[in-house]
């Protein structure tokens, strides 16, 4: 077969095609997107199986378990902070068990490129106890999907895969296999999945005596490498990922490489490490994300004789992204000569709404209308719109996790907060805004909500949105908000006076509003147009 | 034989289409090769760069390390200057010298191009101009891919082919007044 051009992320979706994949889920996400995105384009080429952006990552968890229980073979894929989202079903899925092969593709973003922070995937895997592949490569990532739906059925568990953005979005050659058929549907299977205690106890300790071979699996894995220095004792290396290409990178300079352990499976593989580890004095753990395999080896009193060095023993820095510099300096290499600019007057180049968007219409409108109040807390959420957040807008305090504006805004209000705001975005709305503004209806909070309806999932690049238009208006009805203090305006400029107006009625109104701001993103506006053309 | 670039500019000015024919061109020539760049968040509008690393041997990481670079493309004078604490000692660089001007602070530009000029190795374009009299200021990336093209390990042909597949979508004459570009830079940096 050719070799083609993929992304890190792509690289997985064409493992999991090739791999027999009968449905792939997703919600929007970086560094995460691009794998649905693929699988996506593929589906309506070859139509032989399901792509679906879902409307959040457990909904999308759960479809991928659904078609796993069928037999089949699924993926699920997200961004780091989206496996919270889905941690219900994906903890309770390792009990269950899987059927046919379910992967679970999680895309952590180390020195939060696009994130509001850097939690590790891994210590996901280990505390539901499944397997993990951490890939280093493209190739890694083609293969290793693939390995993964194989295991996932061999072991009856799912398996993760942990990407971090530098692989996601970094583009290489993939040499690709001859594809798998995908598996017959198949109904049923037993008790397994009913977790009533009755069988969840069953379960659960079937899982747990399973951990030794999972560790069995990682210590014969293809994918780990040892290579022993016998001519150096005093230092040996662990690099996990993408980590090990900079420790690699470091030693293709004619400085000699000590011993060298690539490890890209997880449980640990214990046998790999014991060896190294008993070779040298010194044993350096350089891994992106936080200080996992260090803290494993190392546990709260460390190796008699050894000394573990890394994060925790701040060789490396503990937060943000590994680069070949910071891995060169760990190693105790002298840096290479660079250019200091460090005088030169650099001015930044914050990302910034685009020309012509909605969200900044609404957001002059807002500030105006809140003007009129000595305070005020504008809640807001994730999506283009928290942009609002930096100049010249400076319209919103927050933003936590998908949804919390509208909870948050409750919460503030039921703390003596007014007017007490939440913004958010239409699909941000569907994802996880739906359950706290029934709550806020139910109760009749004295908030007021800003839905920016954009239709469609602006930052990450335009994915298509379930709750948007008349519907959005409809559902919000539905749940209990009064018909009259639903608001829908038209954010443009020449419509500003009026809108404000319309917001400061809602804001002075003592009960709950919700204003649904509705107008298509600029960038969606100009895609359709281009496609006409 | 291997060439580090960084690729420079800002949100929208095509960037990563430069990255696709220099990878394609790569591919072809049967080289290695690993190009990390920036999505989501930090594309709106803001400084954008991508790590494009080319070898015959195997490319290991996907970040160029900080001296390293053999060459900084940018398609802006400001984001050249953004980086170049990465070029290597001997390492060259290809700038438009047209300022992008998004935001309140930007420095004065005889600061940015003096800050230019402290590499010997150098080849400074007006891609604006250029890309203008090719049929549009959105060609500044052909230009600068042009003005880049004479100090690659790959061959003419072979980024030409890659416009071409590049553009081919959106009709014979976007094809036309990219090549356009790519030429008119080209002979830019070959007479500079």
């Amino acid at each position: 077969m050719k070799q083609e051009v993929l992304l890190g992320d792509e690289a997985v979706a064409l493992g999991a095609i090739h791999a027999g994949l009968s449905g792939g889920y997703s919600y929007p996400g970086t560094p995460a997107s691009e794998i649905m995105e693929y699988l996506v384009r593929a589906s309506a080429h070859e139509k032989k199986f399901v792509a679906s952006w879902s409307v959040n990552e457990k909904v999308a968890y759960e479809e991928a378990l659904g078609v796993s229980y069928a037999g089949k073979r699924a993926l699920v894929s997200m961004k780091h902070v989206g496996l919270n989202v889905a941690a219900d079903p994906f903890m309770n899925s390792a009990i269950t068990g899987a059927n046919g092969g379910l992967v679970v593709v999680v895309a952590d973003d180390p020195g939060m490129h696009s994130s509001q922070n850097e939690q590790d995937s891994r210590y996901f895997a280990e505390f539901a106890k499944v397997f993990c592949f951490e890939p280093s490569n493209h190739q890694e990532a083609y293969d290793m999907t693939r390995e993964a739906f194989e295991l996932s059925e061999k072991l009856g568990i799912p398996v993760m895969i942990r990407m971090v953005t530098r692989l996601s979005h970094s583009r290489s050659r993939v040499q690709p296999r001859p594809p798998k058929q995908q598996n017959p549907l198949k109904y049923g299977v037993g008790t397994d999945w009913i977790l009533l205690p009755v069988h969840a106890r069953r379960r659960f300790k079937l899982l747990v005596d399973k951990q030794k071979d999972l560790i069995s699996v990682s210590n014969r894995s293809e994918f780990n490498s040892l290579q022993i220095n016998p001519k150096n004792t005093t230092l040996g290396i662990i690099a996990s990922g993408i980590a090990a290409n900079y420790v690699i990178e470091n030693y293709t300079g004619g400085h000699e490489q000590p011993s060298f352990l690539k490890l890209t499976t997880y449980p640990i593989p214990e046998d790999l490490v014991k060896k190294l580890v008993d070779h040298v004095d010194t044993v350096l753990i350089v891994e992106e994300g936080y200080p996992f395999i260090e803290k494993s080896i190392s546990g709260v009193f460390g190796i008699a004789g050894k000394n573990i060095r890394g994060k925790l023993s701040g060789h490396l820095p503990s937060t943000g992204e590994l680069s070949p510099g910071i891995v060169r300096q760990g190693l105790g290499i002298e840096a290479l000569p660079k250019r200091d600019i460090s005088d030169f007057p650099m001015a930044g180049r914050p990302p910034q709404l685009c020309q012509g968007c909605s969200h900044a219409d609404t957001y002059r409108a807002l500030n105006e209308a809140l003007e009129s109040y000595p305070e005020s807390n504008v809640f807001s959420d994730i999506g283009c719109y928290t942009l609002g957040a930096l100049p010249p807008y400076n319209a919103i305090q927050s933003c936590v996790c998908m949804g919390a504006s509208v909870s948050m805004a409750k919460g503030g209000a039921e703390a003596g907060v007014y007017p007490s705001v939440a913004v958010i975005g239409d699909s941000t709305f569907a994802h996880s805004g739906i359950t706290p503004l029934l709550a806020a209806a139910a109760a009749n909070t004295n908030m007021t909500v800003f839905i920016l309806d954009n239709a469609t999932v602006a930052m990450t690049g335009g994915q298509p949105t379930f709750l948007s238009g008349e519907k959005l208006a409809k559902v919000t009805e539905g749940m209990g908000v009064a018909k009259e203090h639903i608001r829908t305006i038209l954010p443009l400029p020449k419509n500003h006076d009026e809108n404000v107006q319309i917001m400061k009625q809602e804001l002075d109104y003592q009960g709950l509003s919700v204003v649904i701001a509705a107008r298509e993103c600029v960038q969606q506006a100009r895609k359709k147009k281009r496609s006409k053309t | 034989m291997k060439q580090d670039i960084i690729l420079a500019g800002v949100g929208g000015q095509g960037i990563l289409s430069i990255a696709f024919v220099i990878d394609n061109a790569a591919l072809k020539q049967g080289l290695d090769f690993k190009q990390a760049e920036v999505h989501g968040m930090a594309q709106r509008g803001g400084a954008v760069q991508s790590h494009l690393r080319i070898s015959d041997k195997p490319v290991f990481s996907d970040l160029i390390p900080k001296g390293a670079a053999d060459m900084i493309l940018s398609v802006e004078p400001m984001e050249c200057v953004r980086y170049l604490d990465y070029l290597s000692p001997e390492g060259i660089v290809i700038t438009s010298r047209s300022p992008f001007v998004n935001i309140p602070d930007y420095p004065d530009i005889d600061k940015v191009l003096g800050a230019i000029e402290t590499v010997a190795n150098r080849v400074i374009v007006d891609s604006d101009k250029l890309a203008k009299e090719a049929g549009s200021p959105k060609a500044q990336n052909m230009v600068m891919l042009g003005a880049a093209s004479p100090h690659l390990i790959l061959e003419e042909a072979n980024l030409r082919e890659f416009i071409r597949v590049l553009f081919a979508p959106r009709g014979e004459k976007l094809v036309e007044m990219n090549l356009k570009a790519f030429d008119l830079g080209r002979s830019s940096a070959m007479k500079s």
